[in-house]
């Protein structure tokens, strides 16, 4: 009797291209993304090696961390300005496609790639930048890899990876409708922990992911990272399918249904097993905000802050007690009390077309709290572009939000868009560890809904609150 | 890489877990285009306050990091690794390590000694009591020893990394012995899949 397999298992099996006892499993890239930060002493390790690109037509690049998000703003700092200049002549000289600054295909690397279609299900993707994770929304194995990492896919189109194991994560039963696709991996990081995932490949199922659209997924994965998992993937179904079809690199005719056949043998076999199992039910879950300096440190936003002194172990204390010192926050406080002095809306987690929407849909007709700054930055200029198509620009722009190009921006403060110290920031990206966003900022993690809302009331709110 | 056989000199104690790699090494730093100097950058902010441990002059020159649990969690830049490395030290001892930084430490001869969260815990304690203490990393038997306490355990290290340590291996020459199999394989990939040329 043959056993079945788990979607993460057949995606890896089906790209080793050598196995050998004791030692990793080397796998096929099929697609390779590029950035400027990670890539530069990748590509000096091989011209110094006298090594070229293998499959340059698998390789993609895009500006996206240094990049200002004012218009037509030069880069003022000159080392990201060289940064910038070294990944235009690196990709000129070994021969990548690159959607350089200006360029209406640029943008987050995690939101071109799927906008493309070049993102597609039973893939292979890496990429110098943890958050690859995102594109296992698709039903691809994505993972973030490291600069030597980046040379080795240039050099051999392949990666050496141990066999991981496997994880389902299931979200039982509906989410209630104010709880959007971060608030599902908020709530599952919470639950799992920051190293929960160590070593496994996570799958989420179960009716609160198969509810989501493709942007809500890709939120989803986008996070598995921040549970410490090797990556996170959701099963392809007709919803893939339709975000994929018509696409610039989506096939086409008959190579359209031949991929399609084959995608629809990617999902988990009924009788698979997975490594470990984790069951949550999904109508408890609520809109939640960070409190503390890593991702799993949240409440629900009707909460309170957390009292250290509560929690069940040394190192949990030790943790909360320093994450209230740095975010400067008093056990037992209300969430809705806390005052923020910006509001960022943006990044790969949370800055596709959705996000937008649901952030307009909150600010339409009203008017950001006096004193708060308040940013949105799309993911993509092709987000942008949809966006202003839809009129969206105009409501963030009469409800007194800066409406800003596409790039990483505020995320990790790499650009100009970096918070001071002590700012307090609601923020729709990914990490609030001490000083991601600005030495000495304190990050607040929220959905767009939240951030919106938030940026109205000038405290935490959701968009319930609002009168 | 350079070949590594065994790491063996004073350590310093960093009794927290969750590291993240933003704190190693803040991105401000990631703007350069060099893969050395970076430890000048090496827990920054953490650094400006004078009471944390690397600003302590008894643990100056440790060669072995003993930290909390999920050390190196979050982006996955090399650069954490870099900066590590620059600063001196040539082993971490933690009770785990996150992924991405796993392979990028061990990548550039970085030994990873993964050991239980209780013998950490003893660690830590031990060389807060005495920074004097010698500890030894050793790749070839794959264990952490401490003579003065007559503490032996073994880590996990799989051969292959093992033998890349103890030869200094490049690991793209390694892949590269595989060239006929990267070609086969490329050979029966599916037609759909996408292209940018």
């Amino acid at each position: 009797m043959t056993t079945g397999r788990p979607l993460a298992e057949k995606v890896w099996e089906a790209h080793v291209v050598h196995r050998a006892a004791g030692g990793p499993d080397l796998l096929y890239v099929d697609l390779h993304l590029v950035h400027e930060v990670t890539s530069p002493q990748a590509f000096e390790g091989l011209r110094l090696a006298g090594r070229r690109v293998r499959r340059p037509e698998l390789t993609v690049a895009t500006m996206d961390h240094n990049t200002p998000t004012v218009a037509d703003r030069a880069i003022a700092d000159p080392d990201s300005a060289r940064q910038i200049a070294t990944l235009a002549h690196n990709c000129a000289a070994f021969g990548i496609r690159l959607f350089p600054m200006g360029d209406p295909g640029q943008g987050i690397v995690h939101v071109i790639g799927p906008q493309l279609g070049l993102t597609q299900p039973g893939m292979v993707i890496v990429c110098g930048d943890s958050h690859t994770s995102t594109h296992g929304a698709f039903g691809a194995i994505a993972f973030g890899i490291g600069t030597s990492d980046v040379e080795h896919v240039l050099a051999t189109q392949t990666i050496a990876r141990p066999r991981p194991k496997t994880m389902a994560v299931s979200l039982d039963g509906p989410a209630p409708a104010d709880v959007t696709a971060k608030d599902l991996i908020l709530g599952i990081i919470a639950r799992i922990g920051v190293h929960g995932g160590i070593g496994h490949l996570v799958e989420y199922g179960g009716e609160a992911i198969r509810a989501l659209s493709m942007e809500g997924r890709m939120t989803v994965c986008n996070m598995s990272i921040e549970a410490g998992a090797r990556a996170g993937m959701i099963a392809p179904d007709a919803v893939t399918f339709a975000y994929l079809e018509g696409r610039p690199h989506a096939p086409t005719g008959a190579a359209w249904e031949r991929a399609l056949d084959h995608w629809r043998g990617l999902p988990t076999d009924a009788d698979a097993r997975y490594d470990r199992e984790v069951r949550i039910d999904a109508r408890l879950l609520r809109p939640y905000v960070t409190w503390g300096t890593n991702p799993a440190q949240s409440v629900a936003i009707d909460d309170r802050v957390p009292d250290p002194e509560t929690l069940a172990d040394d190192a949990s204390r030790d943790s909360a007690r320093r994450a209230l010192a740095y975010m400067d926050l008093r056990p037992g406080t209300a969430m809705r009390d806390i005052a923020v002095d910006t509001v960022f809306l943006g990044s790969c987690t949370n800055g596709r077309i959705e996000d937008f929407r649901a952030a307009a849909a909150v600010l339409r007709g009203r008017r950001v709290r006096r004193g708060i700054r308040a940013l949105a930055v799309p993911g993509s200029m092709a987000v942008k572009a949809q966006a202003e198509a839809e009129g969206l620009d105009r409501i963030f722009r009469d409800a007194g939000f800066e409406w800003r190009i596409a790039g990483c921006s505020m995320c990790l403060g790499m650009n100009d868009d970096v918070a001071k110290s002590g700012e307090r920031i609601a923020s729709t990206s990914n990490r609030n560890f001490e000083g991601r966003q600005g030495p000495g900022a304190r990050t607040h993690l929220v959905s767009p809904a939240v951030a919106a809302a938030t940026a109205i009331a000038g405290h935490f709110a959701a968009p319930a609150d609002l009168s | 890489m350079n070949p590594v056989r065994q790491v063996t000199g004073r350590a310093l104690p960093l009794d927290r877990r969750d590291v993240d790699t933003d704190q190693i090494i803040p991105s401000d730093w990631l703007k350069r285009i060099e893969r050395t100097g970076y430890g000048a950058g090496l827990f920054e902010a953490w650094r400006a306050d004078p009471a944390f441990v690397l600003n302590d002059a008894r643990f100056r020159g440790a060669k072995i990091l003993v930290a909390g649990a999920n050390f190196g969690c979050g982006s996955s830049r090399e650069h954490a690794a870099w900066a590590l490395a620059d600063w001196g030290f040539g082993a971490i001892i933690a009770p785990s390590f996150a992924d991405i930084f796993r392979s990028n430490g061990l990548g550039i001869g970085l030994v990873l000694a993964e050991l239980p969260e209780l013998d950490v815990a003893q660690l830590l304690a031990a060389v807060e009591a005495d920074p004097t203490l010698e500890i030894s990393v050793s790749v070839e038997a794959r264990e952490v020893t401490v003579a003065a306490l007559r503490y032996s355990a073994p880590f996990p290290l799989a051969d292959s990394w093992q033998a890349r340590l103890l030869a200094g291996q490049d690991e793209i020459e390694l892949s590269l012995t595989h060239v006929d199999s990267i070609a086969a394989y490329e050979s029966r990939r599916s037609s759909w899949l996408p292209t940018l040329s």
